[in-house]
């Protein structure tokens, strides 16, 4: 009986040399690409001459500069209307045509957001290295990989050698256990995690997340949870493999063929932490005391829950953290002590790496059905998170529940998240955003981020302000 | 890569704490396929009064007087004083490109984002760690004399105030080695070919699903 953490294991099966100054190769399953953090490193490799190690490793598809509107869609890459977008979206097919990798193009119906489409299609599974030049990452780390996001000289490092250079993470064990209440999701989980343990609470540690919420959570709510685990400072997130995880993996494009299927499921059965593993810290928290969660300020850690109210910085002790109060109730134009359902809104954004697979639609799909979008909303976007997404809800008529209420249903992309494409806030606006971060101008110069559910941000595109949807619900 | 040995410079402060690389390069940047030219846009949102374009002169944009770096006495600075957890959120490598062309050579802070650090090594820009009330009290001398200086010396891992006071710092080793040098790490893991080839073979026997081609 070993007392490996999960980490320990993946750690473990990757390591190709530990060198002497403590640095470390580790060895790299699965690349992913997308068009922002790629160029640059292509032109790397170009320049000295280098080849790729496996091209066969590596998935890529635009998903950060996509224009998510039918019209600005329908004519591929020619049609996108902002040239600088354009030129980032054609060079990344020009160097995956020349490298000869594989990509899924703007309308390709695989192509997507990279953290959905890599679960999705199969290209993660479990037990895997997986790297993107993108932080989110951590999003496949629910698939039990060791999953992280990487910068643009690493890129071009993992392209031409199949490695990365790395230290060993330190391991914490974020643990939740109880019953979530009705209306409390994995977003509003991840959420609290972060709010407890700040956003550099994670700083140097790789995230294992345990505990029944976990056991009893989809793969689709365990990926809404790893992805923020860089929310919380941690470059890694991730959840022990379990009958749910291999459900999920049968039958992707990618999986294991069928000769190799039991071998695989055998390796991936021991991706578990052993019974007396030590972490290096333990946190716990009582999933059945958690409740919906809102975002108040401009960094993930500032979150209250949907009947409590704007802090006040006078209460913060710490002059620094306290100044960091002062200037977000400023950037966020509210005041301490303000109810958060007397937040008025301008916009929603249903989408994101965090929360834009089928299950997210699905849960803001029933909670606006029959209903309409409040008349002050200015627009309701809801953006799938990839091709296929896309026509699993519309076979499932998702689409026209959306409209009928009077929201947006778009194409595939990160879309509002980071607006780098045409969707974005305008200065002073107030958005409920399933997306990840609340960070000042993130979602539109001078736009006013609050962090939400699927099903949070769907309520409040009806009701024009943050409602519980506990009671929300029940008045339908 | 350019190497840091010694490097004496004007410090120039960013008070506050999770400092995000959204704030560090906003996004509307990032589209350039380029790796240099992001240093006009430095803390766009912050330096400037208005929105910021692609591909757009900063000349003659407003400037906003409360933003530190367009104090004149911070005019040349090369250091940038900062606070804990530095370059939170996401992993372009913008963020250390367009410190590293602003002109910055080194932070100093009590601590950074796991990527962020490890990014700014791949530039040569050099992340020093300090502890809390070293970090408050070179912000105190900073703000006290204009045209406030540090040097740091890489090599003794240490940072040393115009009146001599020291404060060494922590670094690994491989780190230190490759920006002491300017070494750049495919070359050094590419010394490791056979090491990779020799894992690869183990892993398609253990593990052949693993390779198995994506298209």
């Amino acid at each position: 009986m070993t007392n490996k953490t999960l980490y320990d294991k993946l750690w473990d099966a990757h390591l190709v040399k530990q060198r002497d100054d403590g640095s470390a190769l580790i060895y790299i399953d699965r690349h992913i690409v997308h068009e922002v953090t790629s160029p640059q490193a292509f032109e790397g490799l170009r320049l000295a001459g280098r080849k790729l190690w496996r091209v066969d490793s590596v998935l890529a598809t635009p998903d950060h500069n996509v224009p998510t509107t039918v019209k600005e869609r329908a004519y591929g890459v020619d049609g996108i209307a902002d040239p600088v977008s354009k030129i980032q979206v054609k060079t990344l097919d020009d160097n995956c045509d020349s490298f000869g990798i594989t990509e899924y193009k703007i309308n390709d119906r695989r192509q997507g957001i990279v953290h959905v489409i890599g679960p999705e299609s199969g290209a993660c599974l479990p037990g895997m290295t997986v790297v993107c030049g993108d932080s989110h990452t951590a999003t496949n780390g629910a698939l039990g990989a060791l999953a992280h996001g990487i910068g643009t000289s690493e890129v071009e490092h993992v392209l031409a050698t199949q490695c990365l250079v790395a230290k060993k993470m330190k391991s914490m064990l974020v643990r939740v256990d109880g019953t979530l209440g009705k209306g409390v999701t994995p977003k509003d989980v991840v959420l609290a995690i972060i709010a407890k343990i700040g956003t550099a609470g994670g700083n140097g540690y790789a995230i294992e997340f345990g505990g029944k919420v976990f056991r009893d959570m989809s793969m689709e709510g365990r990926m809404t949870v790893c992805n923020m685990a860089i929310e919380a400072g941690a470059r890694a997130g991730m959840v022990a493999v379990d009958q749910t995880t291999i459900d999920y993996v049968k039958g992707r494009d990618f999986a294991p063929r069928a000769e190799h299927w039991d071998a695989a499921v055998a390796e991936w059965r021991e991706l578990v932490s052993d019974n007396n593993a030590v972490f290096d810290k333990v946190v716990e928290i009582d999933g059945s005391q958690i409740g919906p969660q809102v975002s108040w300020g401009t960094s993930p850690e500032m979150v209250v829950e949907i009947d409590e109210s704007v802090p006040n910085p006078e209460n913060e002790k710490d002059p620094v953290k306290k100044s960091g109060m002062e200037r977000a109730l400023e950037y966020m134009g509210l005041s301490a002590g303000q109810k958060i359902v007397d937040i008025s809104l301008d916009r929603v954004f249903i989408g994101s790496c965090t929360n834009s697979r089928i299950e997210d639609m699905r849960a803001a799909a029933a909670v606006v059905k029959g209903r309409k979008k409040a008349e002050s909303i200015k627009e309701a976007i809801v953006v799938p998170g990839s091709g296929l997404v896309k026509e699993q809800a519309e076979a499932e008529g998702l689409d026209k529940i959306f409209t009928e209420a009077g929201l947006e249903w778009r194409e595939p992309g990160c879309s509002m998240c980071l607006a780098m494409n045409a969707d974005k806030l305008g200065a002073g606006e107030h958005c409920a955003s399933t997306s990840n971060r609340n960070f000042e101008g993130r979602q539109g110069y001078g736009g006013r981020t609050h962090l939400v559910s699927p099903e949070m941000a769907a309520a409040a595109a009806i009701a024009g302000h943050f409602v519980d949807v506990r009671q929300f619900e029940l008045e339908g | 890569m350019k190497a840091f040995t010694l490097h004496n410079g004007i410090v120039a402060p960013m008070d506050r704490a999770n400092v995000d690389t959204d704030m560090i390069i906003p996004k509307q940047f990032l589209k350039s396929i380029k790796r240099s030219g992001f240093g006009k846009n430095l803390f766009d949102e912050l330096r400037y009064l208005d929105e910021g374009q692609p591909d757009q002169s900063c000349e003659g944009r407003p400037l906003n007087d409360e933003f530190p770096l367009n104090f004149p006495r911070y005019k040349d600075a090369s250091i940038l004083l900062a606070r804990e957890n530095f370059g939170c959120g996401s992993s372009r490598e913008h963020a250390p490109w367009a410190l590293d062309d602003y002109g910055f050579r080194a932070v100093i802070a009590p601590s950074y984002a796991d990527i962020f650090y490890n990014n700014s090594f791949k530039n040569g820009l050099l992340p020093v760690i300090l502890a809390d009330e070293i970090v408050e009290r070179l912000f105190a001398e900073m703000y006290d004399v204009e045209g406030y200086q540090l040097s740091i010396d890489l090599e003794k891992q240490a940072v040393i105030t115009p009146s001599g006071e020291k404060f060494g710092f922590e670094i690994d080793d491989f780190r230190k080695h490759c920006l002491l040098n300017g070494l750049d790490d495919i070359g050094l893991t590419l010394e490791d070919a056979d090491a990779i080839h020799a894992y690869e073979k183990m892993r398609r026997e253990q593990a052949p699903w693993l390779f198995d081609i994506v298209k």
